[in-house]
């Protein structure tokens, strides 16, 4: 099976958020970067999938330059082959979509299974995935959790709060990942190396219409904060015995 | 007018639908348009006439055998129809998973944009400007909506939901969709009840959470001993379930669960935004941590400052001794 697994180079954000002068994005001066929670589980899905029943993997970015890293992200983990459509800033999710889905029609492959995270961790618009399989005329599911190939169909999980749901769907096939799926691996060395030495498909993309267009960033005004110390160590144990009784729960 | 997705499962409107409407029906107001719904299943015309009480006048009633298990595109198909026979301004759902979901098929059907989560919308002229969350809502971005109608969800858990006074019951007007297999193609096929071991994380009174501070699996037996004792449940962040020490089921924030008990105890856990906004509905919250300025002991109502192996044990022991 090929598989195609669409990842976002995102900041981590520890405790705070600073945003940049012109309110664009967040300042990330001193931040590392990670493919967002979703598609790191989409990127060891996807290793998992071609080690049980063969083919081969790509990862593909939108994104600028600096995205390269993830891409190399994921080839440490397992993924095979890598695809960089490269833009200066970040692109709202309809531009996203289309140059994804032009992206994936120019490939020689044929992949049978695409693979995103269910919404970005930075933008959250829960719409490219599904976008992206309306254009390729795919079957889509959302939010899924749990992922088994059969002889060219998948049986596909996701979570509710009522429980969980199965779809069957034919290949080829869209799906978008959420984090739990499974434990994504930590890269090994000998994979850090094989990944410094793959070759990037770039591709440069046109953006046209935004459709959505972002005009600021607002950081949230923080709920003011009132911190009691209940004291030090084990010796806080009777303050802490005495809350709970006073919010009635001991 | 404005035409609202009513999102419902197993014969119940999902609850944050109402918080959605609440804030939907002064945005019709002010354009002096309708607040109309449509409501699609195998057997939902029973859901209709509730929805009066929140102002909606007209129900566009979709209602079909083949729609008995949810099926997103075809619920999708069904909205386009609707908004092509009856132009609505806006087409707004709830920002739900599921509405998210089919609100995204509906965008792509309509090649249309989409702005999910938002949390202001004010209509102008052309573009709509909206406020919509980031990062799970602890970053908030303006945007100008295009397109014609606009296409928005409403992330709707914050909003008090309120009924409109003159709720009289809303006029139905049938729809017949034209479904086609392609439509139906992915839809729920069976379900499977949740697995249910002790008290649930989203119903525990109690959520005691542990982060890397835990420092191991087998860390975390005190945490669940002193959750056993305050009848509660618990959770973890990411570096925890990362790290393989429990399952991702029990991971509280962005990319996990939200809880909103009376009391989150959050024991060797730093704070991150990502890990804050799944515990911040807690009515109170309770820091175990070595480290004082940590931002989840500035954040916190209480914080203990202290080793969690030496601190639990302790409080444990305590309410023993209280309990006699
Ligand atoms: C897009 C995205 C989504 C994310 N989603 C989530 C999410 O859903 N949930 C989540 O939790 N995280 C999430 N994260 C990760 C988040 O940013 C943090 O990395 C994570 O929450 C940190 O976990 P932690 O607090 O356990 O670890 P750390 O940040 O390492 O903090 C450990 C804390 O334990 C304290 N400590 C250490 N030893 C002890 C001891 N013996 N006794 C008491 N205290 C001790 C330390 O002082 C420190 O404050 C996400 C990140 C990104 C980028």
């Amino acid at each position: 099976m090929d598989i195609l697994v669409c990842i976002k180079r995102v900041p981590v954000t520890g405790a705070k958020v600073v945003l940049t002068a012109d309110e664009q994005a967040i300042d990330a001066s001193y931040l590392s970067f990670a493919p967002g929670p979703h598609e790191e589980c989409a990127i060891e899905e996807a290793v998992q999938i071609v080690k049980k029943h063969g083919g081969s993997s790509t990862a593909l970015t939108l994104g600028p330059d600096a995205a390269v890293e993830q891409l190399r992200y994921a080839a440490s983990m397992g993924v095979d082959d890598l695809i960089l459509l490269e833009t200066d800033e970040e692109w709202p999710p309809m531009p996203t979509a289309r140059a994804i889905t032009a992206a994936i029609q120019a490939q020689e492959k044929k992949f049978d299974a695409l693979l995103f995270g269910n919404e970005s961790a930075d933008a959250g618009g829960y719409q490219v995935g599904i976008r992206v399989a309306h254009a390729l005329g795919m079957p889509v599911v959302t939010g899924i959790k749990k992922l088994e190939f059969e002889a060219g169909t998948a049986v596909a999980h996701r979570q509710t709060p009522a429980g969980w749901e199965i779809y069957e769907v034919p290949l080829p096939a869209v799906f978008t990942i959420k984090e739990g799926i499974n434990v994504p691996r930590y890269p090994s060395i000998p994979g850090k190396l094989k990944a410094k030495k793959k070759v990037i498909q770039r591709i440069a993309p046109e953006e046209g219409d935004v459709g959505l267009e972002k005009v600021r960033l607002v950081v949230p005004e923080a709920e003011a904060s009132d911190v009691t110390i209940l004291g030090h160590g084990a010796a806080a144990a009777p303050q802490m015995v005495e809350l709970l009784g006073e919010l009635g729960l001991v | 007018m404005i035409l609202t997705l009513i999102e419902h499962d197993q014969g119940v409107i999902d609850p944050q639908t109402f918080g959605m409407l609440t804030a939907v029906r002064g945005l019709a107001a002010e354009q002096g348009g309708a607040l109309h719904a449509i409501l699609i299943g195998a057997d939902v015309a029973g859901l209709a006439a509730g929805l009066g009480d929140y102002g909606v006048t007209a129900v566009h009633l979709i209602e079909q055998e083949s729609l008995d298990a949810y099926a997103p595109n075809a619920w999708a198909a069904c909205v386009v129809e609707v908004m092509a026979a009856e132009k609505p301004t806006a087409v707004v759902g709830v920002g739900t998973e599921r509405s998210n979901e089919v609100m995204a098929h509906v965008a792509a059907r309509t090649d249309l944009p989409l702005a999910a989560n938002c949390l202001a919308v004010q209509p102008e002229d052309d573009a709509w400007f909206v406020t919509r969350m980031r990062w799970g809502g602890t970053l908030h971005e303006e945007a100008r909506l295009h397109g014609e109608p606009k296409l928005l969800t409403i992330a709707a858990l914050g909003i008090e939901v309120e009924t409109a006074p003159s709720g009289s019951a809303p006029e139905i007007i049938a729809v017949i969709p034209d479904l086609t297999d392609a439509d139906l193609l992915v839809r729920v096929i069976s379900r499977v009840e949740p697995e249910r071991k002790g008290i649930s994380l989203t119903d525990a009174p109690v959520v005691v959470s542990g982060g890397r501070g835990v420092g191991s699996a087998e860390g975390f037996a005190v945490l669940e001993q002193l959750a056993a004792l305050l009848n509660g449940a618990v959770g973890c962040s990411r570096v925890v379930t990362n790290n393989g020490w429990r399952p991702h089921a029990e991971q509280i924030g962005q990319t996990g669960t939200r809880v909103a008990p009376e009391l989150y105890i959050a024991c060797g856990i730093s704070g991150a935004i990502q890990h804050w906004v799944g515990c911040k509905g807690a009515k109170q919250i309770l820091a175990i941590n070595t480290d004082a300025e940590a931002p989840m002991v500035t954040k916190a109502d209480y914080a203990v400052i202290g080793d969690l192996h030496e601190v639990i044990p302790a409080l444990m022991a305590e309410i023993e001794k209280l309990k006699g």
